[in-house]
């Protein structure tokens, strides 16, 4: 009967032991994000059916979305969705075989997250120049 | 359509399922999304803190509600999509990556309705 005994032989390292390289990150982050924004899509459903049930639901809606709470979750899903844009788009030029060299993949990789924080921070600057407080 | 070669067809070889088409979806509406998301994003800063007037005033233009429609359409789509690849690359149980397949498709579907029947409801 064969007995499950440590190898004593090296084994492969495995996640916990890997340098996460940058496009691991993305990869991860773009099915984390993808998964995140079908969460969002309930929200979104939420914000169309409040509005069309009429003042009362909207009230209710609105009085949720701008609370500090409601504000942390929307954040997070303005983070999630230009990260995911963005890495789509990057996701769309490999799929036309372009930008596969390792310094070209890493290279796009930083670009999102850093294009990602900058869009993120431009759109909610917008969203209090838009409420007026700003 | 196929996307399969001719060869292939003609073996009758090949994958039983319809990953091609998937595949091609899937990148169809994210081609689609990008300027929708960007259209999407710039609606919803534009009404950040504004009354449900402002909302049902900017909805009563047709072209409004139906760019907001095929944004949650071709979205929802994707989504579906999406979840599919996660569930087929996580579950390994037939049955119950079939319940979810069919949960999955459902609950695309039941949100496309709902926010289709939201939309026209504002728009008209």
């Amino acid at each position: 009967m064969a007995e499950q005994k440590a190898a004593s032989r090296p084994l492969s390292p495995h996640l916990q032991i890997y340098r996460w390289p940058i496009t691991m990150g993305t990869s991860i982050l773009h099915r984390v994000t993808g998964f995140g924004l079908a969460l969002g899509a309930l929200l979104l459903t939420w914000w169309l059916v409040a509005a069309a049930l009429g003042p009362d639901a909207y009230a209710t809606f609105q009085a949720l979305a701008y609370g500090w709470f409601g504000r942390l979750v929307l954040f997070g899903f303005t983070l999630a969705l230009v990260f995911h844009a963005l890495n789509g788009v990057r996701h769309l030029f490999w799929d036309l075989g372009y930008g596969f060299q390792m310094h070209t993949a890493n290279r796009s990789g930083i670009a999102v997250y850093a294009v990602t924080i900058v869009l993120t921070w431009i759109i909610w600057a917008g969203a209090y120049f838009a409420m007026g407080k700003l | 359509m196929s996307l399969k070669t001719p060869l292939a067809r003609a073996q009758g070889l090949g994958s039983a399922k319809s990953g091609a088409m998937h595949f091609w979806h899937q990148r169809a509406t994210a081609v689609a999304l990008v300027p929708l998301t960007i259209w999407f994003v710039y609606v919803v800063v534009r009404f950040t803190g504004a009354e449900l007037y402002e909302v049902k005033h900017f909805f009563a233009n047709p072209i409004n509600a139906s760019l907001m429609l095929i944004f949650v359409l071709a979205g929802l789509y994707h989504m579906t999509l999406g979840v599919q690849v996660i569930i087929e690359d996580y579950i390994h149980r037939e049955g119950t990556k079939l319940a979810l397949f069919v949960l999955n498709q459902f609950a695309g579907l039941a949100l496309a309705v709902v926010c289709t029947i939201a939309i026209l409801r504002l728009a008209l």
